[in-house]
């Protein structure tokens, strides 16, 4: 057997996030066309599910660290363990979520055991005649994919945003749970880590979101969110914002869209209001389907748009929520395991 | 005297920068540099430290770039960094994260003992957000990212990460590096005393030679990382415009979009 894709997993509140189930898919096709097998790795103190739906989703092997220094996120002693375990077991290829976890803990790997680290990756697949490692990700703003090999070092690792490969089917499989025991050293850390506070409740990350409704400075003034409300809350939405909007307090920090906010890729993603420059463009274009609202004909938005409406704001989005409440068959139902509040 | 290091990055004004309709690709002539919008978060951070402990710190400011990354030193220095390093040498062209990180931890070695280090979270052209904790790595010491919040005291620093799902308050003792988001502070503008003195001050440069790095650890030769490709994706989207009468029409159309391959209803 070749030397194993190791996928480190992203466990928040003692819940496996789906991206872990993402990342254990796309990691036995890669493992598939290697020969080699899928080492999956989960740190945590308590946990919701069953580290054996692991199995289901693509696993060979689930390697179970269960500790009480893993209750809150320590990224230190993350990074310890993880650069102990890459050492032992030798992976080829390490695959992990691009999320503040992911995107602290693996840079820290690569500093550590010096290797390469792609950052982000949208793709990857393995190159036939050299078995390398293909990671795409997109560059300058999204106008460019760079694809990226790390050719000598081992091993290979990737961040992958969430949502990018699909959860793949269930299947009914099995394999072998190993533990992992921490000895003192990994455990050393000068971080003391003080206090955990969620999002309040009904404030929800909105990367978690299939339909992202969001607001420009076209709004003109802080109620005209409400009106974004009522259409995400058709939808079952979340609420994306423009960073003048953040600026001018109409909403918080954590909705803005785009190169200083975040990256998020719906399934849907309304712009309104939105002109559509280069930063707000950077976090939402790779939405699947994407709709605008401005009334500016020439607005850059159009042109990343599916359905690119022309005319007010204030017109146009009242027609829609009526047209959906009318035309919907049944209050949309929260997928399963899309938010884990 | 706490010694705090910043290390920023040049990079082009993304504000000026527009994109081409026909390829959808930047166009970046014409367009300057500025320092990357979150290393100025992390210099006011450090401005304020300074401020809070009466002067009894110092701060340094890093790049590596090529010469003219001066001018972003001369800025740094305009806000509020007392010393400014240029890492520059043709052998760290084409450096990955990886390679970036090594030249800025062996000159972080080489120009002082630092209590804290203060990075961006990610810069807007690379846009990997590696560098900091890498270096961080390299140099042994504990790294805090996503800091939305710094309190500081005698030995340690208490950090706010701002994540997915709510904030984490971690404190780490010194030595430490912290990668920074704007929602940390305001950035000042510079002071003309700040100006004229930046005019005056002295940048120490540093290439290849003055730094314990082997040479095939250098530049391109050592990034463990290989861009083999660059393509850029066509546009797939065939954007349906609906203006005046057609609005209704458009409306309905999305609506039963969204009713079947949205929601599966
Ligand atoms: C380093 C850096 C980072 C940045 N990061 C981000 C980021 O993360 N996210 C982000 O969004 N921006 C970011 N920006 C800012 C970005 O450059 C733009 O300034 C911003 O996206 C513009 O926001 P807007 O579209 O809401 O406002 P505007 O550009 O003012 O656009 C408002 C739009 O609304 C339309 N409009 C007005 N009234 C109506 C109406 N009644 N009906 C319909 N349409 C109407 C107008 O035609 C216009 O197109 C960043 C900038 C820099 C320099
Ligand atoms: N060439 C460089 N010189 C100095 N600091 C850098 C350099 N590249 C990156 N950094 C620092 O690392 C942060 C993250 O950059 P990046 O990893 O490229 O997204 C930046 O905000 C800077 O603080």
């Amino acid at each position: 057997m070749n030397p194993s894709v190791m996928v480190y997993t992203e466990i928040r509140n003692g819940s496996i996030h789906p991206v872990s189930y993402e990342l254990t898919g796309k990691a036995r096709e890669l493992a598939d066309k290697l020969n080699s097998e899928v080492v999956v790795v989960t740190l945590f103190n308590k946990l919701e599910e069953k580290v054996e739906d692991l199995f289901s989703f693509g696993a060979d092997r689930v390697i179970v660290s269960q500790d009480e220094c893993f209750r809150l996120f320590n990224q230190e002693i993350h990074t310890n363990v993880m650069s102990a375990l890459i050492l032992q077991e030798q992976p080829q290829i390490v695959l992990a979520p691009a999320t503040t976890g992911g995107r602290t803990v693996l840079p820290a790997v690569a500093g550590t055991i010096h290797t390469g680290l792609t950052a982000d990756c949208t793709g990857l697949d393995i190159e036939e005649e050299s078995d390398l490692l293909l990671q795409t990700r997109p560059a300058i703003g999204g106008n460019i994919m760079a694809t990226i090999k790390t050719p000598h070092h081992r091993p290979q690792m990737a961040t992958v945003r969430p949502k990018t490969f699909k959860i793949p089917e269930k299947r009914s499989a099995s394999g072998v749970v190993e533990p992992f025991y921490l000895n003192d050293d990994m455990k050393q850390t000068t971080i003391e880590i003080l206090d955990y506070q969620p999002l309040e409740a009904g404030a929800e990350n909105i990367q978690d979101k299939d339909i992202i409704v969001s607001g420009g400075k076209g709004l003109k003034r802080k109620e005209g969110f409400d009106l974004l409300k009522q259409l995400a809350d058709i939808l079952q939405g979340g609420i994306g914002a423009s960073r003048p909007t953040i600026e001018a307090k109409w909403m918080e920090y954590p909705h803005q869209v785009g190169l200083s906010g975040k990256v998020v890729s719906p399934k849907l993603y309304f712009a309104i209001g939105i002109s559509g420059a280069v930063q707000h463009i950077a976090g939402m274009e790779t939405s699947e389907i994407i709709v605008s609202v401005n009334k500016d004909p020439d607005a850059s938005i159009f042109q990343v748009s599916d359905y690119a409406f022309c005319g007010d704001l204030y017109d146009i989005v009242p027609k829609m929520i009526e047209q959906l409440k009318e035309k919907l068959a049944k209050p949309v139902s929260d997928k399963e395991g899309e938010s884990h509040v | 005297m706490m010694k705090i290091a910043v290390l920023i990055k040049q990079v082009p004004d993304t504000d000026d920068v527009k994109l081409d309709p026909e390829t959808g690709t930047m166009i970046r002539e014409g367009s300057g540099t500025i320092i990357n919008p979150l290393d100025l978060n992390a210099i006011e951070a450090a401005v304020q430290i300074k401020r809070h402990r009466k002067d009894d710190c110092e701060i340094t400011v890093l790049t590596m770039g090529p010469p003219n990354a001066q001018f972003a030193l001369r800025e740094a220095l305009a806000l509020g960094g007392d010393e400014a390093v240029l890492l520059t040498d043709r052998k760290f062209a084409g450096a990955d994260s990886w390679a970036t990180a090594k030249v800025l931890a062996e000159a972080l070695k080489k120009s002082g003992k630092y209590d804290l280090v203060l990075a961006g979270e990610k810069a807007t052209d690379g846009e990997t957000g590696q560098v900091g904790p890498e270096v961080a790595a390299m140099l042994s010491m504990p790294c805090a990212t996503y800091v939305s919040a710094i309190e500081h005291n005698e030995n340690n620093v208490v950090v706010t990460r701002t994540v997915e799902d709510g904030t984490e308050k971690q404190r780490i003792q010194f030595p430490c590096l912290i990668t920074v988001l704007s929602a940390l502070n305001n950035p000042s503008m510079p002071t003309l005393r700040g100006k004229m003195n930046s005019r005056r001050a002295n940048i120490v440069t540093m290439t290849s030679q003055d730094l314990d790095i082997k040479s095939e650890e250098l530049g391109l030769k050592g990034s463990p990382t290989r861009v083999v490709k660059v393509t850029t994706p066509q546009k797939t989207r065939k954007t349906k415009r609906y203006s005046g009468s057609q609005i209704e029409e458009g409306i309905r159309e999305l609506v039963e979009e969204i009713k079947t391959s949205v929601l599966n209803q």
